[in-house]
């Protein structure tokens, strides 16, 4: 695809729609594009991005508050945060290095694909911190939903369904988000346990304790695993609830204390300890956290899965040759764990040719269709980017 | 007074008829039809409006209810999902020609898993009733409505209910996993799990919220939490609402996100403090109520620093909870506002609007305006760290005139919300009571589009079709 329309306004996002219904041509719709090889290629000619799009529109720290036109960069919007001693908690991803990039992901594209990092499991997803939006819908029409307050419930909420839409509903314009305090101190505990189900029991005893644990991660290193739990808080309650936690998991193995850990994090974070070859296909898998252990003997028989936990062991990444065979056990074993997967990257064809997401009940198939009608009533979003289109 | 869509003629004739069919779908003492029997249906929390159905079912199974609603939406008939009835936005106002289905039988605890800190639950499970089957392991479920005692979760997830914590454990729709539903037409589907964010559309997060117009919740799968060492609140007292709410900001600015942060006005102190005998300073114009978590010395800890802060705006009285049984005393005036304002006036109207916390004092001194235009008196409790106000309008049920006189007030309340960057409704959600309102939040084009996403789950518009959306041609 080489031809990309860049509006420099949300007008200007209007208008190169209006002149897509007009065309009846379809539209792949990103941001930098930094997650173009993420679910499946996109069918379609031409291109519209929302780079033009940039610039925080309004932040108010103390209302934990922030709002920014959707193609402004991740970049950005953190550093302007960490002025203030705030940050986005969900704790987004960083996915240049495994899509191989140069380019910052974008707020927008962040929104769109939902992703969130290892304080997911506390503190919640990028939708669940998502406050208000704008978007243009695919009868060319801007729409608002939600706001800039932190509690809102007024008519159907679009900013939860527009989450993670990937740019098949509608295209973001503006988003705001609710941000928070970052810590002023953390630190992490690593627990060297004696094989992966060891390693989940550890994580759930961190996440069960009364210390507010927000990172519960778990390396697979060849000859055991580290399981590692951050507390993140004032220090003196780090110091504290640091001592107490370690006391708690001593049975689960030899516990160390790492005072610094943000680097360890922001790996996890991206994925890297996953160490996946160039040539690797990469799934994301979401189960229950106790059904992990079983999941990830499986695909370690099947096709010697090399796996990194996260969210407690609810978060599996898994990277393996990017082959049907090893496709069809990551299905299976999600399956039998009524799991959700998504073929996160694989090179093209694989992606065009295999569901990259578990497949919906007929009656919600059904639902799907009438809801992306009703928000694409001429299918030029992103055609084909989630699901294959009939 | 309300209006309601106008009931079909066809279907209040055939009225005994539809009885007995949904008696041949039912156990027999799962359908109610006898006025006298129909009567506790009639209304909910929002007790001015009040509308009898055609007749009431109360299923104890998802296939039940799925029975039920493949029969309505052969036979064209409306229907209105019931939870405990504790709406006071009108949520559960039934219609003439409409079945009621009501939840409260399906009240069983299927699963409760510590380890994996997940629950899943029948939808008429009350709020209270998860945090109960699970506090004997120290965990907790976290949104808690005032109603807790009584509502029910699956009316908290149609309502995307919050509560006095949601400024750190968030609202219903951050503590979900999965839920099992009955759609319109009567299929019954599972979205979300019992794992965080599935892959595909979420709609887990759009029924949440939805106010019972896409599909009947039947099971619920929450995330549990495990709670802290302990918890202790106190109490600032201020000089001004503005100051007060500077020290919100300077509390919040300092990167202290309290659990709870409770603000109330002068009108409301008094009215509590008659009531409950909290200690609650008379003198002052607004008071704060903090609460912190963790252990003893991180309470320590926190309280501290929130006290050096509050000490900078020249409060009237802090005081500091010193065990659990004074934290209790503090909360008590908070908890019973309410009922306390229920003893200085017959009746009360509870608003919901959401402002930017900066907008407060503003806010406050118009609806002081207010109060003297309308000739009414209202307190106001406020979730000051997430900015959802709730105005108390007092006035006398007996007399029709006041009536109208506060809900034109309420109406001015919350259109002044959306001004100033807010939002009409935080908590309670829109149900007819602010149906009428909702233009002044969004255009006629994105009501549409909210109104096409209806269409997409319920192309008849049988499932509670009077709530939310201004009345049109669809209802």
């Amino acid at each position: 695809m080489s031809d990309f329309i860049a509006p420099a306004d949300e007008a200007g996002v209007v208008a190169a729609i209006q002149s897509a219904i007009a065309a009846r041509e379809p539209l792949s719709i990103e941001g930098n594009g930094s997650k173009r090889g993420l679910l499946r290629p996109v069918q379609a000619a031409r291109g519209l991005t929302t780079r033009g799009l940039t610039g925080i529109t309004l932040y108010k720290p103390t209302e934990l508050v922030l709002s920014a036109r959707a193609g402004t960069p991740m970049p950005e919007i953190e550093a302007t945060l960490a002025e203030r001693g705030q940050m986005l908690a969900p704790e987004p991803p960083d996915m240049r290095g495994i899509f191989g990039v140069a380019e910052p992901a974008t707020i927008g594209g962040l929104v769109a694909t939902n992703l969130s990092g290892p304080r997911r499991i506390t503190v919640g997803s990028v939708r669940d911190h998502l406050l208000g939006i704008r978007f243009v819908n695919g009868a060319g029409e801007v729409i608002r939903s939600g706001g800039r307050v932190l509690k809102n419930v007024t008519g159907l909420d679009l900013c939860k369904l527009l989450a993670g839409s990937h740019g098949t509903l509608g295209v973001l314009t503006e988003v705001t988000m609710k941000v928070l305090p970052a810590a002023e101190a953390s630190a992490t505990l690593a627990i060297a346990v004696p094989d992966l189900a060891a390693g989940v029991k550890a994580l759930s005893a961190g996440l069960t304790s009364p210390f507010g644990v927000t990172g519960a991660a778990l390396r697979i290193d060849p000859h055991g695993a580290t399981a590692l739990l951050r507390l993140e808080d004032l220090s003196e309650s780090v110091r504290y609830r640091g001592a107490r936690l370690r006391e708690d998991l001593a049975s689960f193995g030899d516990v160390s204390l790492i005072e610094d850990s943000a680097g360890l994090w922001r790996g996890i974070r991206d994925a890297e300890p996953l160490g996946a070859a160039e040539e690797d296909a990469i799934w994301r898998l979401s189960v229950r956290p106790s059904a992990a252990p079983a999941l990830a003997a499986a695909l370690q028989a099947a096709f010697g899965a090399r796996l990194l936990l996260d969210w407690g062991g609810g978060l599996i990444w898994v990277a393996g040759p990017a082959t049907e065979a090893a496709h069809a056990a990551v299905m299976a074993a999600t399956a039998a764990a009524r799991g959700s997967f998504t073929l996160f990257r694989a090179p093209a064809p694989m992606r065009a040719a295999l569901p990259v997401m578990p497949p919906e009940a007929p009656a919600l198939a059904a639902i799907a269709a009438r809801v992306q009608a009703a928000l694409d009533p001429f299918g030029l979003f992103n055609p084909g980017r989630m699901r294959s289109r009939p | 007074m309300i209006s309601l869509p106008p009931p079909k003629p066809e279907i209040l004739a055939r009225r005994d008829a539809i009885v007995a069919e949904l008696h041949a779908l039912l156990p027999a003492d799962a359908v109610i039809h006898e006025a006298l029997r129909m009567r506790p249906y009639e209304t909910d929390g929002l007790s001015a409006y009040r509308q009898m159905p055609l007749a009431v079912v109360l299923p104890s199974t998802t296939d039940q209810v799925a029975a039920v609603m493949r029969y309505c939406h052969e036979q064209g008939i409306r229907v209105v999902p019931r939870g405990a009835g504790t709406s006071l936005s009108g949520g559960a106002l039934p219609l003439e020609d409409a079945v009621v289905i009501g939840l409260m039988r399906m009240n069983r605890i299927l699963e409760i898993d510590f380890d994996d800190r997940l629950a899943v639950v029948e939808a008429g499970v009350t709020n209270l009733g998860i945090t109960k089957a699970v506090e004997h392991e120290g965990f907790f479920y976290a949104p808690d409505p005032s109603s807790q005692l009584a509502c029910m979760i699956g009316g908290n997830v149609n309502m995307n209910s919050g509560g006095a914590h949601c400024l750190k454990y968030g609202v219903t729709a951050n503590n979900l996993l999965g839920l099992k539903l009955v759609t319109p037409t009567g299929d019954i589907v599972e979205v979300g799990g019992d794992h965080l964010d599935s892959a595909g559309y979420d709609w887990l997060g759009l029924m949440t919220g939805s106010e019972g117009m896409l599909g009947i919740v039947t099971e619920v799968t929450v995330r549990i939490l495990r709670g802290p060492e302990g918890a202790r609140a106190m109490l600032a007292a201020f000089k001004g609402t503005e100051i007060a709410g500077q020290a919100v900001d300077a509390i919040i600015g300092s990167g202290i996100i309290p659990v709870a942060l409770e603000f109330m006005d002068k009108p409301c102190i008094h009215a509590c403090e008659a009531f409950a005998h909290a200690g609650y300073p008379l003198d002052a114009e607004a008071m704060l109520i903090i609460e912190v978590e963790g252990s003893v010395a991180e309470q320590d800890f926190l309280l501290h620093r929130i006290k050096e802060i509050c000490a900078r705006f020249d409060p009237i009285s802090l005081k500091v909870a010193t065990s659990v049984e004074e934290s209790m005393a503090i909360w008590k005036g908070r908890k019973g506002a309410f009922g306390a304002v229920g003893r200085i006036s017959p009746d009360y109207l509870c608003m919901d609007g959401t402002i930017p916390t900066g907008e407060l004092p503003f806010v406050l001194k118009r609806i002081g305006e207010m109060s003297t235009q309308y000739g009414l008196q209202v307190a106001n409790v406020f979730h000051a760290g997430d900015g959802n106000l709730h105005p108390l309008i007092m006035f006398d049920a007996n007399d029709p005139a006041s009536f109208h006189r506060a809900e034109a007030f309420g109406a001015d309340i919350l259109k002044l919300c959306v001004e100033v960057g807010g939002c009409l409704t935080g908590e309670h959600g829109v149900g007819v009571e602010k149906r009428d309102l909702m233009h002044v939040q969004f255009h006629p084009h994105e009501l549409d589009q909210q109104r096409a996403i209806k269409t997409a789950f319920d192309p008849a518009w049988l499932l509670n079709p009077h709530k939310v959306f201004p009345l049109t041609e669809h209802a």
